[in-house]
């Protein structure tokens, strides 16, 4: 076993000050949105802890929540994949190809059994014995499986691996379903959204690494920090909603004094994500600050319950502060408390989420 | 004594592709075969759908090219229905689409081609004073003092000294063919960490007008991000300032980082001028300066053989122009796949006969590819930044004649040292120049329009479908960072009967066609000597100079999708 280092001693290492350090740690209690108070406890964490092996897969999928990760502003992306984990294995960013980049991915699995995470973009087709999807002669599905093996924990990105996404969409001609669909026995984490926002992503590793569990999750295995509420109630735009004041088409007045896109299409009445709050390329706007309707991108089976410029039948729930567990007829029961890590290193424990109390729909 | 290697998966491009290539007793390339190894039928998912939602369907494409199939589509449907827009909404598409090239120019550089020529391990043992030295000597970016570079390699060190070497694991440091010298190198992996920084602010100018990037927002007839200068609701100064600052640090990293480290570092390869290729070059033209789509400053045209005296005029709705053949892709014509078929007459009826997974190698003397092979009147075609310099460049535009000029002097090589893959990558950076270089001039076309009191950014004529024609036909085009990309669409009774795309990497990434002749890829792969052929370097520089994206290669969206259903389980 190669020695494993901890966040502070690598920040040391690299020369970073221990004043720079604590105010990443400070940055990152923001980005998860946490108490100042619990800063210190970041900084025990990062002083303490060592890099995870991240395993990055792709399936069928575009790229954009690589490209989004990459757009994190707090942490930026180099420190996230040179500092904070070990980014062994990404299509999209390793030197190594073919053979020598497959063999970093059956190492980090043998060697680093049950401690490593294994993140997938992209889903799997699993029409035709899985030919849509073939990675180094094998089929996606295939080296899924095999990767998920000895995972301590699966974090499915972007609303591909979540949910199914656009190849998903009726009528799903290569049968893509999204990752829960087959690894029954991890703990999964779904990070939806086409793509999610940066920094929610680096968000959530970063909550694994500092708080050395994985974020509380909704019963569609969503953090609950990061999709907690409708982007409708914490829209800017939501007292034009109240007052009945809306955009009637992309030309009138209404555009340019911002008020309310409901009648457009807008989705966020129906849509669970932070891009209201966080919102997206460190808070430069979002979809609804642009005059566009939000299409819902970060919700299950989206690509079908348009057409996107066709409003809403109805609003559900008015009040602000309904949650994603109170919309719906589900069990409140199904929601996986937050998974314990006793540390870095221990193999989660097996989740109760597995797919037959999970909901999620597809298509 | 022939033996065949296989890449794959070929990693820093965007999506799944497979290389084989069969080489001699002295470890040259003789023959290569490009698979790309993906397919995910978007063409019956869109059938029957809202054209006005097409953009968002078709830029879910990619991810990395974000943007560009949006563009492409809205164009498309806009033709359809005799959509115009307002100028200030093609400005703010030119905007947007710029924006992308540049940003994607400048990751492609650092984060997917560089560490084919920089040795990340050889810059531990550079001398911090003499990087400096050079670093200085090469442009006056501000982080080049020997402490900066001390610093950086100190942290380098302790990064390898941990054994978790992340994505620098198992790669290729220490090849014979990697040939700069310490120092440069670690100015180099300076440059990948500040690039990797700084490629998130430009992207902002998206989210000004878009609200979002990666896939940021737009709609036929225009675009909806309301313009007013007096409200605080709209894009007033404040959010045009940060665009303006974007533009201007953008185009200082260009010309003080990118370009500078361009020249530094080809002058170290000079002598490995392989991957000419096809030799032949197709560009569609891009950003309208006016309703006209031919308006683009950059110009369309299709160049053979090298001629760069003859430029072929293209048509898109010429049915015996740009056709795609499947005679060795897993698909299968109606009318036998020998057949070559113009988009608008086009099929993709997806039929797997390759081998059984999982495989050792292909069956690349039949069918090897799910990507078809695009053709231009019967020629394989390479697009991209080289095409499109080599054709501003044929037609005297001054910018990219004095620049061409300007790198191939201060390297010291002849204009035949373009018809390479040194050449593919320095025609990218010269591109990145120009297209920085736009970014202002559309920001001050845009700023011009507003202080003339044109707020408009769309047209609300046409958005009503009652309002379009029962049936009509249409087609969009643009030149992505990749190259020629298009669009055909055929709407029916207000929905998309069928729609069709041909993208820029399925020209370069296409496997044979029906005569035998091989795409851009395999065509460039040939005669390259391998110093070491269980560490394939050579073949990931010749590939990711063509700047690969397999998810927009096999995506594929058809005119008589449908047929999809008859798929045989393999």
């Amino acid at each position: 076993m190669k020695k494993i280092e901890t966040f502070a001693g690598v920040f040391k290492a690299r020369g970073v000050e221990r004043r720079d350090f604590l105010k990443f740690c400070s940055l990152i209690s923001v980005s998860l949105g946490l108490a100042p108070a619990l800063v210190p406890r970041i900084v025990h964490a990062m002083e303490h802890k060592p890099r995870i092996p991240v395993l990055w897969l792709h399936g069928l999928e575009c790229t954009c929540c690589t490209e989004s990760f990459i757009r994190s502003s707090h942490p930026i992306a180099a420190d996230m994949i040179l500092n904070m984990i070990s980014l062994d294995y990404d299509d999209t960013l390793n030197a190594a190809a073919g053979h020598q980049f497959e063999e970093i991915r059956k190492q980090i699995m043998e060697e680093y059994k049950g401690k490593y995470i294994l993140a997938v973009e992209g889903n799997a087709p699993l029409k035709d014995n899985g030919v849509y999807c073939m990675v180094g002669g094998q089929s996606f599905t295939s080296m899924l499986k095999e990767t998920a093996e000895n995972a301590m924990a699966v974090i499915s990105w972007g609303s591909c691996a979540s949910f199914g996404c656009v190849q998903n969409a009726k009528p799903n001609p290569t049968g893509a379903v999204p990752i829960h669909k087959i690894i029954k026995n991890k703990p999964i984490v779904n990070v939806p959204g086409c793509p999610p926002i940066a920094e929610v992503m680096t968000g959530v590793i970063t909550h694994l690494l500092t708080f050395g569990k994985l974020p509380e999750l909704d019963r569609l295995n969503r953090p609950k920090a990061f999709y907690g509420t409708r982007i409708h109630d914490k829209c800017y735009r939501r007292p034009f909603f109240d007052a009945g004041m809306f955009v009637e088409n992309f030309d009138d007045e209404g555009t340019r004094k911002g008020w309310c896109l409901y009648k457009m299409g807008c989705k966020g009445p129906t849509t669970y994500n932070s891009c209201s709050t966080i919102m997206w390329n460190e808070g430069t706007s979002f979809p609804i600050k642009s005059g566009h309707p939000c299409i819902g991108c970060s919700e299950p089976g989206f690509w079908d319950n348009g057409p996107f410029y066709t409003r809403l039948a109805e609003v559900p729930f008015v009040a602000s502060d309904s949650g994603a567990d109170k919309v719906g007829m589900y069990a409140v029961g199904a929601a996986a408390a937050g998974m314990a890590v006793h540390a870095v290193g221990t193999a989660i424990k097996k989740a109760k989420n597995d797919s037959d109390s999970n909901p999620t729909q597809e298509g | 004594m022939s033996k065949r290697i296989v890449v794959d998966p070929i990693t820093r491009i965007e999506g799944h592709l497979r290389i084989e290539a069969v080489l001699d007793e002295n470890n040259v390339i003789k023959d290569a075969y490009s698979s790309g190894t993906m397919w995910r039928g978007l063409e019956l998912i869109l059938k029957g759908r809202d054209p006005r939602d097409a953009w968002a369907f078709t830029q879910r494409i990619c991810g990395v090219c974000t943007t560009v199939h949006a563009l492409t589509s809205v164009r498309c449907v806009e033709d359809a229905i005799g959509a115009q827009i307002p100028p200030n909404a093609r400005i703010i598409r030119n905007l947007i689409d710029v924006t992308q090239h540049t940003q994607d120019h400048l990751v492609h550089f650092y984060h997917l081609h560089a560490l084919d020529w920089v040795d990340v391990v050889s810059a531990l043992s550079a001398d911090p004073k003499e990087t400096s030295r050079i670093a200085q000597s090469l442009s006056a970016w501000p982080k080049s003092s020997p402490g900066y570079f001390k610093e950086l390699q100190t942290r380098l060190t302790k990064f390898v000294e941990s054994g978790q070497l992340g994505i620098f694991s198992n790669a290729y440091w220490g090849h014979k063919a990697y040939k700069l010298p310490a120092e440069v190198n670690l100015i180099a992996v300076a440059h990948y960490l500040e690039a990797l920084d700084f490629q998130k602010e430009i992207v902002k100018i998206h989210a000004v007008f878009g609200g979002k990037n990666p896939h940021p927002n737009y709609t036929i007839g225009g675009m909806t991000c309301a313009i007013d200068p007096n409200s605080d609701n709209a894009i007033n100064i404040q959010q045009l300032n940060m665009v303006k600052k974007i533009i201007d640090d953008t185009a200082t990293f260009i010309d003080q980082v990118y370009i500078p480290d361009l020249i530094a570092i080809a002058g170290y390869y000079k002598g490995w001028l392989h991957g000419e290729g096809l030799g032949n070059y197709l560009s569609y033209g891009n950003f309208p300066q006016t309703a006209d789509p031919a308006s683009g400053l950059w110009p369309s045209g299709a160049i053979l053989g090298k001629d760069l005296a003859t430029i072929h005029e293209i048509d898109l709705a010429d049915m015996g122009q740009v056709q795609e053949e499947i005679a060795r892709s897993w698909y299968t014509y109606s009318k036998g796949d020998q057949a070559a078929l113009h988009p608008w007459e086009g099929e993709t009826n997806p039929k797997y006969v390759g081998p059984d997974l999982p495989y050792e190698y292909l069956d690349t003397d039949h069918k090897y590819s799910w990507l078809k092979a695009p053709r231009w009147k019967g020629n394989p075609m390479e697009v991209g930044p080289l095409a499109r310099v080599l054709l501003q460049y044929a037609k005297q535009e001054p910018m990219i004649v004095d620049t061409v000029n300007g790198v191939l002097g201060a390297l010291d090589v002849g204009p035949e040292a373009l018809f390479s893959t040194l050449g593919r990558t320095a025609a990218r950076g010269i591109e990145c120049k120009q297209t920085a270089g736009f970014m202002s001039k559309f920001y001050n076309q845009l700023i011009d329009n507003i202080k003339a009191g044109d707020y408009q950014v769309f047209n609300n004529d046409l958005w009503d479908p009652e309002r379009w024609p029962k049936e009509c036909k249409g087609f969009g085009y643009t030149e992505a960072p990749r190259g020629a990309l298009a669009h055909w669409i055929h709407i029916k009774d207000k929905k998309i009967l069928d729609y069709q795309i041909v993208v820029p990497s399925t020209w370069n990434a296409s496997p044979r066609d029906g005569k035998g002749q091989p795409g851009a890829y395999e065509a460039a792969l040939a005669n390259t000597p391998m110093e070491d052929p269980e560490q394939p370097l050579e073949v990931l520089r010749t590939i990711h100079s063509f700047d690969p994206c397999l998810a927009c290669a096999s995506h594929i969206m058809d005119m008589n999708g449908n047929e999809i259903t008859t798929v045989k389980i393999v």
